[in-house]
């Protein structure tokens, strides 16, 4: 049925007819999406109508219980069994886009309870108003007002976007997705309550990098356009198939595609991005990205290699695995070197892109499957780390710099049990989560053949389980500092935020099973 | 009787009972705790009189379903082998917790010790006892699984309550030995974790694959991955045993941390290492054994001679005791990769009786290191004219780490060279060279620390006064009893060792090329048909 769409579709001619015959569409399939970006334009409104009382009521609830709905309709989407393209083939709802989607909604919920919290800071850790002059008198006037509330519609303008990224079966499809969900991020990178400057500093590196990026993703897609005729990834792969057209284009085209799309997953050499970002951003908003922008720029990856570039046409794999052993390495030595714990977990966040990658790489049903395992447990572990990292606080707002972490142990028991037990689960011991994504990654990657690839990963992943073990080190062993920090008491929201961040990364560790099944079944792309 | 789940399951409920006790009555935490690893002990007891001396090699066999995707099974199986690990686990988890007693207390820590009191005092005693039970059931998993990515879960996850053993409780220099121990190891088992990977892509078709220790030890590998997957799993025992050139984690380790848990970190979970050789290495990878056999006989007998020339050279007991022990590991690794039953049986035994022997030398010396608030052998001197009965103890002990005939050591590394000697003589006549270094070692620690005049600073130390408690008589006494019973009648382990290490070196395909021992004679009929059943079992 897929492909009579596709067939339909690449049938029509691309001009403009006198009678357009718009496509069909198969609303209950997007409309997960739809739900979103129904709320988030919604939020507008509301952040325009409601009374300023419940504006923060409002808008919390709106955006979890658009997520909770969106949530509902994948699992009912999945559960009837569909694969289609619909829109003419531009969006694919298949295993792997209602896996991701899914993904994104429940580590979405999780994000946003962090996000929402408002006890640990008065009036929330945002601001309203970004484009203030750090330091000026009313840029200190904004950081004593509760913040604004225009963050919830980003954040599901966001949340929607990738929802449509990791669906998008067309490469126009997927720019537009691509800038539906940046431009919300760019934004909400530079609303940070407290350090204006360092957050508007990452606000506009991200901007303008993730504007390069942007345009050389543009301009790859016209390339391609150039050598297939086409943007579906459908006609994509038949063109690379042939093999007839001009190989000069797509070779560029693919090159030009893979920037924005390794930019985004943030891959050594289009890392730098990443570390000043996750620092300056807000803490909610780093764990937003770390979490969900992953999932959302790996669920587009895997797709547009699996599905337009079959490696039998056109052997990819080389410069792959060469970027994958680039990421691994340098996000884990680098992150040995790190004082910032922001910092540490950007440059462990851009070794785990590594191992992604690795999973990506075996090119196989397992590969797939293990990266989607991976993307899902990595995100709950990422949430709940960012989560404790917003509860260490002193007069200046979060404490992010190590030294300050020293005697944590003793001061806060329970916050450092809990994030002694996240960093385990990074460093991959057993009964965590990370050891069996590690596990579905590397397996998948040896199955096909990836020695190589596999023992850069377990050595790096000996080398990065040195920083997490010494932030250990400092909560533990070290004497607590004269000026700990002293530990907030979570809010509702994030102790949830971290409730289930912690069980489902023990669960993921003990009883994979379940989940392991579900993205064992999701592995096969429509096009 | 589903012995071995409830065997490891037992120490886990034991762990988490006693982290929620409250830290106000530390008393109730440490009785609890000793009931929990009495309780082990007790079934421990019962499983050894269960099993079938010639029965099957692998018994009390269990599996539950626990990865589908992965064919990974919860499977418990033990063989001789396992039987006197998880036995010597058992026997020595309560003692090391009667020696620990005082030694996670806030008040009555060492006085004059090398810690501050700032961080004495946020020690928590429930944490101190749950961790030791966490590490018994790791370890107790770690002899008990019969599933390769079971083996390698528990291998991994017996790093995390060492690490905070010794990182939080023990002595100067702790948060370097903690690390260090945790980096080494993990490095180790990165290594291991491709392997283990890669035998499980190796071991069939996509969706066949399995990781059932019988089932991969029926199969043949191509000779050439045997070779790489032999690395991966030898490296990580290597380090863990630890063999030379691996080993220089554990004198600090075993430096740094507190008494006890540096008894049970020498005296049972570094022989996992040595029980992964003869477990993991040898059945799975036959052909590579038989390859790498003569470099790593080369290795350990450097081990063996360059730890023991370091031990003799040491200051500090502690660290004295832990060189001892990698010279000892050299030896234990020469009996297995000697290939002949006797060195096998020999090896086997070294590690039970290493274990007695060590865990009490560690016990001893962390007594010793309470009541003087040192380990400098400097800072003795004559102290067995105040501690009559700490100091025979002390000599007993040291008299067992030499392996002094009548003591259970000697009957092991007899049996070592011994089976050595009769394929590869050189390395039979230089081990025995260890054996006249260990003699000095130990020898002249003693003199330096027991005997001649007493050093009169010992005087002015209170403590020095206070020969054995009833508590630490209760510590010896078992552990002497052992190794001078062992040492004269070792049958009864020998007998449960000695099928087992027939059928692994069946797994290799090596026959003896010396006449059996009479022990071996009475039990060899039976083996075969257990190697016979193993294989058949999946």
């Amino acid at each position: 049925m897929a492909a009579e769409v596709l067939a339909r579709s690449l049938a029509e001619p691309a001009v403009l007819a006198a009678d357009v015959k718009l496509p069909d569409i198969d609303y209950l399939a997007i409309a997960p999406m739809l739900v979103l970006f129904g709320a988030a334009c919604v939020g507008v409104l509301a952040a325009a109508f409601v009374p300023q009382r419940l504006r923060y009521r409002v808008q919390v609830s709106l955006v979890i219980g658009a997520l909770l709905v969106a949530l509902g309709l994948i699992v009912t989407v999945a559960r009837a069994g569909r694969a289609v393209a619909t829109a003419g083939g531009a969006i694919a709802i298949d295993g792997p886009a209602l896996f991701l989607q899914g993904s994104v909604a429940v580590l979405g919920v999780v994000a946003v309870l962090l996000i929402a919290e408002r006890s640990l800071e008065r009036g929330g850790a945002f601001v309203s108003r970004a484009s203030l002059t750090p330091g000026s008198a009313a840029d200190r006037d904004q950081a004593e007002q509760p913040g604004a509330t225009e963050v919830y519609p980003l954040v599901s303008f966001a949340l929607a976007g990738m929802m449509l990224f990791v669906s998008a079966n067309d490469l126009l499809t997927l720019f537009v997705a691509l800038e539906v969900f940046s431009l919300p991020l760019y934004l909400l990178c530079g609303l940070a309550r407290r350090r204006r400057l360092l957050s508007q500093e990452s606000a506009v590196k991200y901007f303008l990098l993730g504007a390069f990026s942007s345009a050389f993703f543009l301009y790859g897609v016209a390339l391609l356009y150039g050598f297939a005729g086409a943007t579906g990834l459908g006609a994509l792969r038949k063109a690379v198939q042939a093999g007839d057209g001009n190989t000069t284009l797509l070779f560029l085209g693919l090159a030009m595609l893979a920037v924005g799309l390794l930019f985004k997953v943030a891959a050594v050499p289009f890392h730098v991005w990443t570390p000043d970002v996750y620092q300056g951003a807000p803490t909610p908003i780093t764990a937003l990205m770390a979490a969900c922008t992953k999932v959302a720029a790996f669920g587009a990856l895997l797709r547009v290699f699996t599905v337009a570039f079959p490696v039998g046409a056109v052997d990819w794999r080389p410069v792959l695995v060469a970027i994958a052993i680039a990421t691994m390495l340098v996000g884990a030595v680098l992150a040995v070197t790190q004082t910032d714990i922001k910092r540490l977990l950007a440059y462990s966040s851009i070794a785990n892109a590594g191992y992604v990658l690795t999973g990506v790489l075996a090119l196989s049903a397992a590969g797939v499957a293990g990266s989607l395992f991976y993307l899902v447990a990595y995100g709950f572990v990422v949430l709940a780390a960012f989560g404790v990292v917003t509860l260490v606080r002193d007069a200046d707002g979060e404490a992010t710099h190590l030294s300050r972490w020293a005697g944590l142990g003793r001061r806060s028991p329970l916050v450092a049990g809990v994030f002694t037990f996240l960093m385990m689960a990074f460093a991959g011991i057993p009964l965590t989560s990370g050891f069996t994504s590690k596990f579905a990654v590397f397996s998948a990657a040896l199955g096909s053949g990836q020695v190589t690839l596999v023992v850069v990963g377990v050595l790096s992943s000996a080398v990065l389980a040195f920083p997490y073990l010494r932030v250990v080190v400092l909560m533990y062993l070290s004497e607590p500092a004269e000026d700990t920090p002293t530990v907030s008491l979570p809010g509702t929201l994030t102790a949830a935020a971290l409730a289930i961040g912690v069980l489902a990364t023990a669960l993921l560790g003990v009883a994979p099973a379940p989940v392991l099944d579900l993205a064992a079944k999701a592995v096969q792309f429509v096009s | 009787m589903s012995f071995l789940s409830v065997l490891t399951l037992l120490p886990l409920v034991g762990a988490a009972v006693v982290a929620l006790l409250p830290r106000g009555n530390p008393r109730l935490a440490k009785l609890v705790a000793l009931g929990f690893s009495l309780a082990v002990l007790v079934l421990a007891v019962a499983m050894w009189s269960a099993f079938e001396i010639g029965g099957d090699r692998l018994q009390f066999r269990e599996s539950y379903a626990w990865i589908p995707q992965w064919g990974v099974n919860l499977t418990f199986a033990a063989d001789g082998i396992a039987l006197v690990m998880l036995a010597l686990i058992a026997l020595l988890t309560p003692i090391v917790i009667l020696a620990s007693w005082h030694d996670a207390d806030d008040v009555t820590g060492e006085p004059g010790s090398d810690t501050g009191t700032a961080t004495r005092s946020s020690r928590s005693v429930p944490a101190f006892f749950a961790l030791l039970l966490a590490l018994e059931f790791t370890m107790i998993g770690v002899f008990a699984a019969a599933d390769v990515f079971l083996f390698f879960v528990f291998f991994e996850a017996m790093l995390v309550p060492m690490y905070f053993l010794i990182g939080s409780f023990g002595g100067a220099r702790r948060q370097y030995a903690a690390v260090k121990f945790f980096l080494y190891s993990l490095v180790g088992s990165m290594l291991m974790l491709a392997a283990v990977i890669g035998l499980w892509v190796y071991s069939g078709d996509p969706g066949e694959r399995t990781f059932d220790w019988a089932t991969l030890a029926a199969m043949e590998f191509d000779p050439n991955v045997q070779r790489w997957l032999f690395l991966g799993f030898f490296i990580a025992f290597a380090v863990k045993a630890p063999f030379f050139p691996f080993h220089t984690w554990l004198p600090d380790a075993g430096g740094a941390a507190p008494a006890g848990a540096a008894a049970i970190l020498v005296g049972v979970l570094d022989k996992v290492g040595t029980f992964g050789m003869l477990r993991y290495c040898l059945p799975l990878f036959p052909e590579a054994s038989k390859f790498f056999a003569p470099m790593v006989l080369v290795l350990a007998l450097v081990g063996v001679m360059y730890a023991a020339l370091l031990a003799v050279g040491q200051n500090d007991l502690k660290r004295l005791v832990s060189y001892t022990s990698i010279s000892h590991f050299g030896l234990i690794g020469i009996g297995i990769f000697a290939f002949t039953s006797q060195a096998g049986t020999g090896a086997v035994l070294y590690m039970v009786n290493h274990g007695l022997a060590t865990g009490l030398l560690f016990l001893v010396v962390g007594m010793l290191v309470a009541r003087r608030g040192s380990a400098l052998i400097s800072d003795f001197g004559g102290a067995g004219k105040l501690l009559p009965a700490l100091s025979g103890a002390f000599l007993i002990a040291g008299l067992a780490s030499l392996s002094l005939p009548g003591t259970a050591p000697f009957v092991s590394e007899f049996l070592v060279l011994i089976g050595t000697f009769s394929v590869h003589k050189t390395v039979a006549v230089i081990g025995t060279l260890g054996i006249v270094l260990a003699a000095a070692y130990i020898l002249w620690m003693y003199q330096r620390a027991m005997q001649g005049t007493l050093n009169p600073a010992l005087n002015s130390v209170p403590a020095m006064k206070r020969d054995l408690n009833l508590r630490e008589y209760a510590v010896v006494a078992p552990l002497v009893a052992l190794i001078l019973a062992l040492g004269i009648y070792p049958k009864p382990v020998i007998d449960v060792i000695n099928p087992a290490v027939q059928a692994t070196l069946a797994d290799i395909g090596v026959t003896d090329p010396a006449p059996r021992t009479a022990h071996s004679d009475g039990t060899g009929g039976g083996s075969g048909g257990a190697d016979g059943t193993a294989k058949g079992d999946k």
